[in-house]
């Protein structure tokens, strides 16, 4: 094993990391405010299908975001309604959304486009393109950190650097800002919260729409930045990896970061059993670096190594006393 | 007491939360450009319209019912077993090691043999994470999500690695001895005189689902255990108070959901495709989360939606061949299914509440009379 192939498989970990980012930070916002969503898969794959299909036809990846922001904030506000309106069973409303998504998507495109359940393959604008990081050129030639700085960290599409940038950016808004207490405190404790005067069904609403937007981008990203179109259930599982990495990060922002990068670590070397066997000496089993995440996270859940304890008032709907 | 007659709450939202579901679907076809009327003639032609739809349907159905029955189960003790695809799957595998390794005579004791299979696999997969859930306090949900992947790639290298057929690249197991060949409807009925369609895959394990929709009953409504269950899912803290370890009720109703879920592969590998194969439950595992709401956790309920759903699968299938409706409108179905049944039951729940309580209002002034059940 060499340098440049250490540099490919961390380039491909920060690719495959961020729709899973997008996604664990997506259900950060919803789970702190106590609206557990296993519906992030079927968001992604809305959003993955509006994204593209919107970008195929108008040319502009930017435009085909928006759609699939779009289509990831319709799901939300079905998932909002269900659970907070109609205080519903939140499990059983993102099962259903994530099958909706799953049967919809196919059935759109395959009325848009008829090519078998697909969007026609994306082109020039209508991609998010590799963007090359300001200096990645000139200081290629450092030793060492030349090419990291230039095969690893630049030459992403501008989605990769947006989730990079929405760690700090979520940390703050949760734990910096008064919305961001308040968000946090209607998934502990919801009575409070409404004492305060405050609204719960409003509050939680709102962190249920920026669920819905960042689901979004990260489908966007999916079929136009990371694959140049959407094909059927292009989200393989992602929304479920992100879960698990979201307990997996103990609900934090920058643990979120740190989980993700592991989790897209593994999806890399999934790709290149041949590295892993010349570091090791063993041969590992393709299958068990893909169940890796899901062990890990039963073992970190079962609080066997750190415990990870969700908000209180997670998955309760909020009944107020008459 | 009650808000409202129990026939409206066990058979009229159902109903409406249906037909709810029925008109959305239809909307769906009709945005997609295709006729929603000729879609479901095409539909219930094709589930019920023959022998051959029928021995479809009701095999299809076969699956749903253990998968139903499983969630059942577990929504008894307000536990959320959403691993019921992982647990079909690990089902699939004790079926197929009993078929494959021990030399059976005759296809009753095969039966019986897999049948042991099945469920013990199948209940070691869910005894995992109602432990952890009652020792350590993971969510099961998300447990067996994790362990719904865990299984696929378990069986993933399985098929791939140690039990193909030497020889082949499909990753399946070779096809079980025929000793272990379930009888299908046409082998059962044709000694009665009936001729039943020879093609369809319904077999003798529909049979087995009956039983265990009857075992279910039984369990839940006429044993100490099922009492006890009952007891834990309507209050945690009155259970506890009454003497009911939480531990053993979360354990034991979790793998008798399991063990049932992994009973469905008496049906798909044992009954139909006669060996492992991968993706064998093919969703089923989830549908049983749709059929168990709709039945509303009650066996007979979970036998009439499972036929439903049999038929809306066997239907979807032939819809797609007919017409350029692709077969993921059963996904969409399904979920607005799950929908309106589950998260928004609320919803149709509430204003009928309402209606109930004013209609009761009006005669009943002097005295508490029950309506009319």
């Amino acid at each position: 094993m060499d340098f440049p192939m250490i540099l490919q498989v961390l380039d491909a970990t920060i690719r495959f990391a961020t729709p899973l980012l997008l996604a664990c930070l997506a259900g950060l916002f919803s789970e702190r405010a106590g609206i557990f969503d296993i519906g992030l898969e079927g968001k992604m794959l809305a959003a993955a299908l509006m994204a593209a299909a919107v970008a195929a036809v108008s040319g502009s990846a930017w435009i085909g975001l928006l759609a699939g922001i779009g289509a990831s904030l319709a799901l939300s506000a079905v998932h909002g309604v269900a659970s907070i309106t109609f205080r519903g069973n939140q499990l059983i409303s993102g099962v259903a959304i994530n099958f909706l998504a799953a049967g919809l998507t196919v059935l759109i495109a395959q009325s848009w486009f008829a090519e078998g359940g697909r969007t026609p393959s994306l082109q020039g604008a209508a991609r998010f393109n590799p963007i090359t990081l300001p200096g990645a050129e000139a200081l290629r030639g450092v030793p060492v950190l030349g090419p990291i700085y230039y095969d690893v960290i630049s030459g992403h599409a501008i989605l990769v650097y947006v989730a990079a940038l929405l760690v700090p950016l979520s940390w703050w808004v949760l734990f910096r800002t008064r919305f961001g207490l308040r968000l946090r405190a209607v998934g502990e404790n919801p009575a409070s919260v409404d004492t305060a005067g405050i609204s719960v069904v409003r509050l939680r609403f709102a962190a249920v729409a920026i669920c819905g937007v960042l689901c979004g981008i990260a489908g966007a990203y999916l079929a136009t930045g990371l694959q140049a179109g959407f094909v059927k259930d292009m989200t393989a599982g992602r929304g479920y990896i992100a879960l698990a990495a979201l307990i997996f990060a103990k609900w934090r922002p920058w643990y979120a970061l740190y989980a993700c990068l592991l989790f897209g670590f593994l999806q890399a070397l999934e790709l290149r059993p041949d590295m892993i066997e010349s570091v090791i000496r063993i041969k590992v089993q393709g299958q068990l670096l893909s169940a890796l995440p899901y062990i890990l996270t039963v073992v970190i859940l079962a609080g066997f190594v750190g415990k990870a304890i969700p908000p209180r008032a997670g998955g309760e709907p909020y009944v107020k006393e008459r | 007491m009650d808000k409202m007659p129990k026939w409206a709450d066990v058979v009229l939202i159902p109903l409406i939360s249906l037909l709810l579901a029925a008109i959305l679907s239809a909307l769906v076809i009709w945005a997609i450009g295709e006729s929603p009327s000729k879609a479901l003639w095409i539909m219930i032609d094709g589930a019920l319209g023959s022998k051959y739809a029928w021995g479809y349907t009701l095999y299809y159905a076969t699956n749903f019912i253990f998968t139903g029955l499983a969630v059942s189960v577990a929504f008894h003790a307000r536990m959320f077993n959403i691993g019921g695809e992982g647990q079909a799957m690990l089902g699939g595998l004790g079926v197929a090691l009993v078929c494959l390794y021990i030399p059976w005579p005759h296809w009753t004791l095969a039966l019986l043999g897999a049948t042991v299979g099945a469920a013990l696999f199948g209940a070691a997969w869910s005894f995992v994470p109602a432990v952890l859930q009652a020792k350590r306090g993971s969510h099961i949900v998300i447990t067996t999500i994790m362990f719904n992947f865990i299984a696929a790639a378990l069986l993933n290298y399985l098929l791939v690695n140690q039990l193909k057929r030497p020889g082949s690249m499909e990753p399946a197991t070779a096809k079980f001895p025929d000793p272990t060949h379930l009888p299908s409807f046409y082998d059962m009925l044709a000694p009665l005189g009936i001729s039943f369609s020879r093609g369809a895959p319904a077999n003798v394990s529909f049979l087995v689902a009956l039983a265990a929709c009857l075992f279910v009953w039984l369990l839940i409504w006429r044993t100490r255990l099922g009492y006890e269950i009952r007891a834990f899912g309507q209050s945690e803290s009155a259970a506890k108070y009454a003497g009911i370890s939480p531990t053993k009720i979360i354990v034991v109703s979790m793998t008798i959901s399991g063990a049932l879920a992994g009973m469905m592969a008496l049906n798909n590998v044992m009954g139909e495709a006669e060996r492992l194969v991968l993706n064998a439950v093919e969703g089923a595992g989830f549908i049983g989360i749709a059929v168990a709401l709709m039945g509303r956790s009650h066996p007979v309920g979970v036998l009439l939606a499972a036929i439903l759903f049999g038929a809306l699968y066997q239907g979807g299938a032939i819809l797609s061949q007919d017409t350029n409706i692709p077969v993921q409108l059963i996904l969409v179905i399904q979920a607005l299914v799950i929908l309106f049944t589950g998260a928004l039951d609320n919803m149709v729940r509430m204003p009928l509440e309402r209606l109930f309580l004013a209609l009761r209002r009006k005669p009943a002034a002097p005295a508490h009379t029950k309506p009319a059940e």
